[in-house]
């Protein structure tokens, strides 16, 4: 219910953001774009509005925030907050002849994730005695209550109002106290206010994250520091890419240049590109066991096809008037092969490296999930164990954000390399 | 023998479906050293296959090649060419481009710097030299295709429609400009061209030809490549057996494109 709702207010922020800055946010600018009248259906009249991705990210993070209950979002954007403190409800017994007595139950709430003591309360008169509850913010606490009663459920006694409010069984009654509900053998279940905001186990808010993280950075997690988790999974996508690089860019222009080479290898290539590496995973295992090598050679093989197939299709798409002109200039096979072959695949090539980096990245993740005493994907694993949601959370972050930060070297490194690309 | 000597070229291709094609049949013809000869005729003519039988890429069926006397096996330096666009190397700049041809002949950077500067100098590049090929316009890309070639200092120069991308005015300018190489470097030159125009104008002999089988349909010998060189274009065209002659050749290849049309709709 509350993600739905959550869905609801992004979907409201969305649409609401969009109005007030179209009306707000007057765009004085009388550029060339701003000019054409065919907008719809004109690609390049569509401009990414810098506006909107800052309210992007922002939105993303009040709503975390608010639906957590963050410090670092002001009170009034908070969303209800569940019950914590103390409260009290009477409830009246029937003994099942007629005779009935009003007994109290104390009730300490106390905040997610701490422990809930029970304590003592006076028995108090009659036949219903008072009795003491203690429980979490946010769960559902069944009342034993006829254990210290005179009239007892066995000898059909039964509840039949809440604070004089009448009470049967398997409806719930609702009050501002909570929400009340006997059970098939006549218990009360009792869940104080809800509110809207999240367990910390299923969601715990920013600050908790960023916490876990300087606590992380300074101290470690299972024996090695973060730096040396994150650098397992760098280090290990590297070298995995690099032996695929270092293997499958030769193959590649072997395919592309050689009749015999592309007909032995392009079923091999063919068939083991769709194949996922994360299927690969259990026979490395099973071949090589959960060391490094074993990962090295899966994300090898990840790689592999891709620049495999980037290098062929390199080559194939030299046109050939370049490759005439350099003939006709003098050049020798191996100075075609230099200065027109090689260069021309470049551009092919770092679009290839840009997908098996990323499919490296993805990949190592997903085998450290599986078996592995470092790395970023064996610290979330550990952790989500423990449901320590906030390492889990802090682990994809830095996952998403190395995984952003791989794409943008390579493509500053492809700009600097290769600037003719989409320019001819 | 000195000069280019096309002799007896015949040219059938084997389609997959078991039938064949003969794309040239007994084509024979002879140039002198610096002359300047235009091919015009209608599409499938055969005419880019003869450049490139010519060029040394495609091997005739019957007949061979012979330039100064040895005959044709393959490409070489000695023939050089200018393709219609997209042959420059966009991983090189400009002056890199035009030094192709010394530098992989093992030159050294002494002997064709100042070669490379002087052509660069005529095609109107000298400001252009560190520019990426991708930052210039169609027709500097042909004038540093026109550079890089004569640059290799080949024997002959083979165009295949080296203007057939470019604005009229540009195409105007280019066309003087080859006139202007030619009458300088000297160089025997076969250019393949679709503009009856630009056939006249670039054409001390200008061959028409015709299609299935491709041969050659007939010959001129023409004064306005010699009238051009250094003069307005625009002057020559207005020379009383221009207009002539381009009406004659005009209506040549109307005849033979009408034929082919005929021709499909038999068929089909």
């Amino acid at each position: 219910m509350t993600g739905l709702l959550i869905l609801l207010v992004y979907v409201a922020v969305f649409a609401g953001s969009f109005f007030a800055v179209k009306f707000l946010v007057q765009s004085a600018t009388r550029d060339y774009t701003s000019l054409k009248t065919v907008t719809f259906g004109d690609e390049s009249a569509v401009v990414s509005n810098r506006m909107a991705s800052i309210l992007s990210i922002i939105t993303i993070f009040l709503i975390w925030g608010s639906f957590t209950g963050s410090k670092w979002v002001p009170g009034f954007l908070h969303a209800p907050a569940a019950f914590v403190g103390e409260t009290a409800f009477n409830y009246t017994l029937d003994n099942g002849s007629g005779e009935t007595d009003v007994g109290t139950v104390f009730v300490k709430v106390v905040d997610f994730g701490e422990d809930a003591e029970n304590f003592e309360v006076e028995p108090g008169d009659g036949a219903a005695k008072n009795d003491a509850l203690a429980m979490n913010a946010g769960r559902s606490k069944t009342l034993i209550f006829d254990k210290n009663d005179n009239f007892k459920r066995k000898d059909g006694a039964k509840v039949i109002a809440i604070d004089g409010d009448p009470i049967r069984p398997k409806l719930a009654l609702e009050s501002s106290k909570g929400r009340f509900v006997l059970t098939d053998k006549g218990a009360i279940s009792f869940t104080p206010p809800q509110g809207l905001q999240m367990d910390p186990i299923y969601l715990p808010p920013p600050e908790a994250v960023v916490r876990r993280f300087w606590e992380i950075s300074s101290e470690g997690y299972r024996n090695f520091t973060l730096w040396q988790h994150l650098g397992y999974s760098l280090f290990r996508v590297i070298g995995g890419f690099l032996f695929g690089a270092l293997i499958g860019i030769p193959l590649g222009y072997a395919m592309g240049l050689n009749g015999w080479f592309r007909g032995w290898f392009d079923p091999i290539v063919e068939f083991m590109r769709p194949v996922p590496p994360l299927a690969l995973i259990p026979l490395i295992i099973i071949w090589f066991g959960i060391g490094e090598v074993g990962k090295i050679i899966l994300l090898f093989l990840a790689a592999l096809w891709i620049m495999a197939i980037a290098a062929r299709s390199g080559v194939s798409g030299v046109r050939i008037t370049k490759v005439h002109a350099a003939y006709s200039l003098g050049a020798s096979k191996w100075q075609i092969m230099r200065h027109v072959i090689i260069p021309n695949s470049l551009p092919d090539i770092f679009t290839g490296a840009r997908v098996a980096m990323g499919v490296c990245w993805g990949t190592v993740v997903a085998a450290e999930l599986v078996a592995a005493s470092q790395g970023a994907g064996m610290m979330i694993m550990v952790a989500s164990k423990f449901t320590l949601t906030d390492i889990v959370l802090m682990g994809i972050i830095l996952i998403g954000v190395i995984g952003f930060g791989i794409d943008m070297i390579m493509r500053w490194v492809e700009r600097k390399l290769v600037p003719w690309k989409g320019k001819a | 023998m000195s000069g280019l000597g096309i002799e007896n070229i015949s040219m059938r291709f084997d389609l997959p479906n078991g039938s064949s094609v003969q794309a040239l049949k007994d084509v024979s013809l002879h140039l002198e050293p610096g002359e300047l000869m235009s091919v015009l005729g209608p599409s499938g003519c055969g005419k880019t296959t003869l450049l490139n039988i010519v060029a040394g890429f495609l091997a005739p069926t019957n007949g061979q090649i012979s330039l100064n006397g040895h005959r044709v096996e393959g490409p070489d330096a000695e023939r050089g060419m200018v393709f219609q666009q997209g042959a420059l190397f966009e991983w090189m700049n400009v002056r890199d481009n035009v030094s192709f041809g010394p530098r992989m002949g093992g030159k050294k950077p002494a002997d064709y710097t100042a070669n490379v500067d002087r052509l660069l100098n005529i095609v109107g590049l000298a400001d252009f030299k560190e520019k990426a090929i991708y930052e210039l316009s169609g027709g500097m890309q042909q004038r540093v295709a026109l550079a890089r070639c004569l640059a290799n200092d080949p024997d002959v120069i083979l165009m295949d429609e080296p203007l057939g991308a470019l604005d009229a005015l540009t195409r105007e300018k280019m066309q003087s400009l080859v006139l202007q190489l030619w009458k300088e470097t000297g160089k025997t030159i076969v250019l393949i061209t679709h503009s009856v125009e630009e056939a006249l104008l670039l054409g001390e002999r200008l061959l028409v030809m015709a299609p299935r089988p491709g041969r050659i349909h007939k010959e001129y010998r023409l004064p306005f490549a010699d009238l051009g060189v250094g003069a307005d274009l625009r002057e020559v065209k207005k020379h009383p057996e221009y207009n002539s002659t381009r009406e004659e050749i005009l209506a040549m290849i109307w005849d033979m494109e009408e034929e082919i049309m005929g021709r499909t709709e038999e068929t089909s």
